[in-house]
């Protein structure tokens, strides 16, 4: 029988960080997209963080976490807020379209 | 109790949130535009934060258990911090009546995104640092995109914004594999534990930490969002941008790398050094093709930042010193140049091409002369401050027999000369174009102030070289 142990959520932690990466970086097509991106990064750290917490008995990391929580709405409320005065601006949101400045 | 008789060693920090929070509702309960009072009172805020640091507690005092510290380093780097953020907001007040941006929000901004780099200077704690970092970080996002019907501007904020929280990121994910290989958050603690068995983890954790941290620097590798960021962004913010959190986050670096991980210097020693090249080289070279101004201050900035990292890298007292020494000069020199660049209006519109320059030594010889003086400061040409800062990272490097880190900081710094006499080049030499309209009286008096600095800083050195060499002791115990 298989037993969960903190591997396994580690395991999942960095596959979810890296797909965030992988998100932003190789994504050509919606600023929307990297939003959400930017918060699977986050709520991976997230994970971590109450792995270990569970693993080592400790409150502390469950404590950041919630920290993690609270600052991970306010950057993605003043993103939205962001995202909606560029698009107003550009009248678009696709990725190949943000190239005002190139050098 | 013990909480509320220490409390007075965060009142700078207690007092700006304060006074944000009543600027905040003064502005919004005026019936008029409150621009320009809201913004006085937030820079005698600032000055007021400045003061508190100076007369409240220099010992070390650790409160709100252990999260927050207060020692002379961090006296040092607020100091720094707050003296560019207020002179930084003194030029934006006049940017914002030239502009007639009737928005007070921005003083309230810049009084929050200061208060997010006095709690990173002063964090004791992983927890406490990524708060700190992230008040700034979202208030900066928030600046850059102010000019919100400007395509640049809101494009600059929504680029800074993305790469900004894949920073944060990295920097979290280096976080939480810390905590889970130590057990403990606070930087008491992990310099104890780490001092025993590092285990590989740690080290992974680390150097996404280290990642992260050079992203907010703008030091290289991870400076492509600088010069995007610092052209879109309206002038006053770019400066602003280019000064304050720049203290604070390398103030951050420094108390991190030097504390708590102080016994792993043998790992990021290698990962400081590589990225203080890069910077160093990049800076050089990045900026010799550049049209824009504020482009060309963006790399010239990356370019600092490695020269300060050559301090950290050399992991000593007198690294670090000579680290602080040239984080405080750095914001009399930007400051001034910034303060140029703002002048730069062409009858009542901004311009911000260095060929905009051209003959500005006869149609405003003042203004061409201070901006020699900083250019000449920022290239290292003695005896002006800018030589002295870098003298000393070097006289480090090489006392800790970093021959190499030296030598291609001479270099670059050779290549850089290249760039910032080219813009002095142009002010003397070619035909003059438009004249420039008369630069707004704040703006004068910050510029006489900083070239002043700038240029007499070799008469009276000691007091500076003094208290940074008596801040930086204090990382150093024993």
């Amino acid at each position: 029988m298989l037993t969960i142990g903190l591997s396994h959520y580690l395991s999942v932690s960095a596959i979810l960080f890296v797909l965030g990466v992988i998100g932003i970086f190789m994504n050509r097509k919606n600023v929307v997209i990297i939003l959400m991106s930017i918060e699977l990064m986050l709520l991976s750290v997230n994970v971590n963080m109450v792995a270990f917490s569970t693993f080592l008995h400790d409150l502390v990391g469950q404590v950041f976490s919630l920290f993690i929580l609270t600052v991970a709405a306010a950057e993605a409320a003043i993103g939205l807020a962001i995202l909606v005065v560029f698009f107003r601006n550009r009248g678009s949101i696709a990725v190949e379209d943000i190239n005002q400045m190139k050098g | 109790m013990t909480v509320i008789a220490n409390l007075g060693a965060a009142a700078p920090e207690l007092f700006l949130a304060g006074a944000g929070i009543v600027l905040l509702m003064l502005g919004v309960f005026r019936k008029t535009d409150a621009t320009a009072q809201v913004g006085w009172l937030a820079v005698a805020a600032l000055v007021a934060a400045a003061g508190l640091v100076l007369t409240g507690s220099k010992g070390p005092v650790t409160l709100f258990n252990g999260l927050f510290i207060t020692d002379g380093f961090a006296v040092f780097a607020k100091l720094a911090t707050l003296g560019a953020s207020a002179l930084t907001l003194i030029l934006s007040l006049s940017w914002l009546a030239q502009e007639q941006v009737k928005k007070f929000e921005y003083s309230v901004i810049v009084i929050f995104a200061t208060l997010g780099m006095l709690m990173m200077i002063s964090a004791n704690n992983l927890m406490s640092l990524y708060l700190g970092l992230e008040l700034q970080g979202l208030a900066a996002y928030v600046l850059a995109a102010f000019k919100r019907d400007n395509l640049k501007s809101t494009e600059s904020g929504l680029k800074y914004f993305i790469l900004g929280s894949v920073a944060s990121g990295l920097l979290l994910y280096g976080m939480s594999l810390v905590y889970g290989f130590t057990g403990t958050t606070s930087f008491d603690k992990l310099a104890e534990v780490l001092s025993h068995h590092p285990s590989t983890g740690v080290m992974v954790g680390l150097v996404f930490m280290l990642s992260g941290m050079a992203f907010k620097v703008s030091a290289a590798p991870f400076h492509m969002w600088t010069p995007d960021v610092y052209e879109g962004a309206p002038t006053p913010v770019t400066a602003f941008f280019a000064i304050a959190p720049k203290v604070a986050a390398i103030a951050l670096f420094i108390r991190l790398l030097a504390g708590p991980f102080s016994d792993l210097v043998g790992a990021w020693q290698q990962v400081v050094w590589l990225i203080s090249i890069l910077s160093m080289a990049i800076g050089a070279f990045g900026a010799i093709n550049q049209t824009n101004i504020k482009r060309l201050l963006a790399y010239s900035s990356i370019g600092h930042m490695g020269y300060v990292l050559v301090g950290l890298t050399v992991a000593s007292p007198e690294g670090v010193r000579g680290a602080l020494v040239y984080l405080a000069l750095y914001v009399f020199m930007n400051v001034g140049a910034f303060a140029v660049v703002l002048s730069m209006r062409q009858k009542g519109r901004a311009v911000e091409g260095i060929s905009d320059l051209a003959g500005l030594s006869r149609t405003s010889p003042g203004l061409a002369a201070a901006l020699t003086i900083f250019m000449f400061s920022m290239a290292g040409i003695p005896p002006l401050a800018g030589f002295f800062s870098k003298l000393y990272v070097f006289m480090a490097a090489v006392k800790a027999g970093m021959f190499g880190l030296a030598i291609i900081g001479v270099l670059t710094s050779v290549v850089s000369a290249f760039y910032y006499i080219r813009v002095i080049k142009i002010m003397y030499f070619d035909e003059p174009v438009d004249s420039f309209d008369r630069p707004a009286t704040a703006n004068t008096v910050i510029l006489w102030g900083t070239s002043a600095v700038t240029l007499l800083f070799w008469l009276w050195p000691a007091a500076l070289i003094n208290s940074a060499q008596t801040a930086a002791q204090v990382l150093f115990p024993g």
